[in-house]
C-alpha cells in the first residue's frame, strides 16, 4: 500500500533497520536499512508491508489480523517487545527505527522466531475447563457470578503475542521456563470456580522450570498489548505452590477460590 | 520443516544494569541494606545478651562516624527497596476483592506506602519519646 499524500499529508521519509537472517544464505544476522515513505497513520506494520511491496519481497514477518488481536506481529520495535500493528512510524521519526525479531526466541527468519516450544508449553498445561463434577444437559449449564468471573477474566484475554516472553530475562537465561503466558492461560483455568483441573496443573507449577523460576521483574506485565498481567498470574501460582508445601505436612489441601455465594455453581 | 536452521542469539549479558529492569535490580540488591539492618540489630542482640560490657561497646559502634555513614547507606537502600517492593506488590498476590469489585493495584502499591511512612514517622517519634 503506497502512502496516500491525500490521507495524511505529505509523506515524510523514515530510515527503517531491520535485522535479517536468511538461513539459506547468511551464517548470522545482519542489519539491513530501508528509506520508508510514511504517513500520520501508517502503523510500524505498514512500513514493513511498504518495504515487502516496494523495496524488498524478500523481507519476512508475520501478520494477520493488523488490528492487535491475531498476536501474530509482535517483535522488538526501538528495542521494545511490540505489536507492529500497534505501534506508528511517526513515534520513531525523525529518528531511525530499529526492529528485531522478538527477543529470547531462535530466529526462523528474518523478523520470524520460532514459536514450536512455546506452543508446546501451552499444550503442557491442559488449556481447557476439566469438570469438577460431569454434568447431563438436563442439569443445566455451569454457572458462575460476576465475581467469581473478575478472579481470573483478564488472563483469558491472552493472544499467545508472546511479548512477554521477549520481555521475561528469566527466559532469556532459561528456555525452559514455563514462562508468563503459559502461566496466565494456566491461571485462567485454575482461577475457574468451574474448574476442576487445579491439581493436574499445580504438578507444572511446582517445578523449578514452573512458578520458581520467575524472579517478579514484573516486565511482562507492562509490555503486555491485552493487560493480561501475567506477572500476577505467575506470582498467584507461587503463593499457591508454597501453600501446597506447607499444607502437605498438614495431610491435606485446601481450595483457594470462594465457594459461590447462594450456592450457583457446582 | 526443511531447510529450517533457527538462529539462537545470546541473552545480553548486562541484560539488569539497563532500563526497563533498573527498577528490578534496584529492588533486590537494596534488598542487602534490609539484611544489613537485620544483621546490626542482631550483634545488638547478642552483645546485651553477653554483659553490660559488650553492649557498651555495640552502642559506642553505633555512634561512630563510621556506622553513621553505614547507616545512611543503608537507610537509602530501604527507601529505594520501600518504593520498588511495594511498587511489585500488587503482582504478588492474589486479586483482592472487596464487596464485589477488584481492588487497583495502584491502590495497594498506594496503601502499602502509606503504611512504610506511618511506621517511619511512628518509629521516629518513638526514638524521640525515649531519648535520655
Amino acid at each position: 500500500m503506497p502512502p496516500d499524500a491525500a490521507a495524511g499529508g505529505a509523506p515524510r521519509e523514515i530510515m527503517i533497520k531491520t535485522l535479517r537472517y536468511r538461513p539459506d544464505v547468511d551464517s548470522k544476522p545482519a542489519w539491513q536499512t530501508y528509506r520508508v515513505p510514511f504517513t500520520e497513520d501508517m502503523s510500524v506494520l505498514q512500513g514493513l508491508q511498504y518495504i515487502k511491496d516496494h523495496l524488498d519481497g524478500t523481507l519476512s514477518f508475520r501478520w494477520s489480523c493488523r488490528m492487535a488481536i491475531c498476536g501474530s506481529c509482535g517483535m522488538m520495535i526501538g528495542g521494545e517487545p511490540k505489536l507492529a500493528c500497534m505501534s506508528v512510524l511517526r513515534d520513531y521519526y525523525p529518528g531511525e527505527l530499529v526492529i528485531e525479531p522478538l527477543a529470547h526466541f531462535p530466529i526462523e527468519r528474518d523478523l520470524v522466531v520460532t514459536v514450536g516450544e512455546f506452543v508446546k508449553k501451552i499444550e503442557s498445561i491442559y488449556p481447557y475447563l476439566i469438570p469438577k463434577t460431569a454434568r447431563r444437559l438436563d442439569e443445566g449449564e455451569y454457572l458462575q457470578t460476576p465475581l467469581q468471573l473478575a478472579r481470573y477474566e483478564t488472563f483469558s484475554d491472552c493472544i499467545n503475542c508472546m511479548l512477554c516472553y521477549a520481555a521475561c530475562p528469566q527466559f532469556g537465561e532459561n528456555p525452559d521456563f514455563i514462562g508468563p503466558g503459559a502461566m496466565a492461560l494456566l491461571q485462567r483455568y485454575n482461577g475457574d470456580s468451574r474448574d476442576g483441573g487445579e491439581e493436574k496443573r499445580m504438578a507444572l507449577v511446582h517445578t523449578e522450570n514452573g512458578a520458581w523460576s520467575c524472579t517478579a521483574v514484573g516486565y511482562c506485565s507492562e509490555v503486555c498489548p491485552k493487560q493480561v498481567d501475567p506477572a500476577n498470574a505467575v506470582n498467584q501460582n507461587k503463593t499457591r505452590s508454597a501453600l501446597d508445601y506447607f499444607l502437605r505436612f498438614l495431610g491435606r489441601s485446601v481450595d483457594v477460590r470462594s465457594a459461590p455465594p447462594g450456592g450457583g455453581a457446582p | 520443516m526443511s531447510g529450517a536452521r533457527p538462529y539462537i542469539r545470546p541473552i545480553e549479558p548486562l541484560w539488569w544494569a539497563r532500563p526497563p529492569y533498573l527498577a528490578y535490580t534496584l529492588r533486590e540488591a537494596t534488598g542487602v541494606a534490609v539484611a544489613g539492618y537485620a544483621v546490626v540489630l542482631l550483634a545488638g542482640v547478642i552483645s546485651l545478651a553477653s554483659g553490660e560490657g559488650a553492649y557498651q561497646a555495640w552502642l559506642d559502634f553505633l555512634r561512630s562516624p563510621w556506622s553513621l555513614a553505614l547507616h545512611l547507606l543503608f537507610l537509602i537502600g530501604i527507601l529505594a527497596h520501600v518504593w520498588t517492593w511495594f511498587a511489585i506488590m500488587p503482582k504478588t498476590m492474589p486479586r483482592l476483592v472487596i464487596g464485589d469489585r477488584v481492588v487497583p493495584q495502584s491502590w495497594i502499591t498506594a496503601a502499602g506506602l502509606a503504611v512504610a511512612i506511618a511506621s517511619f514517622i511512628v518509629i521516629l517519634l518513638l526514638a524521640k519519646w525515649v531519648q535520655p
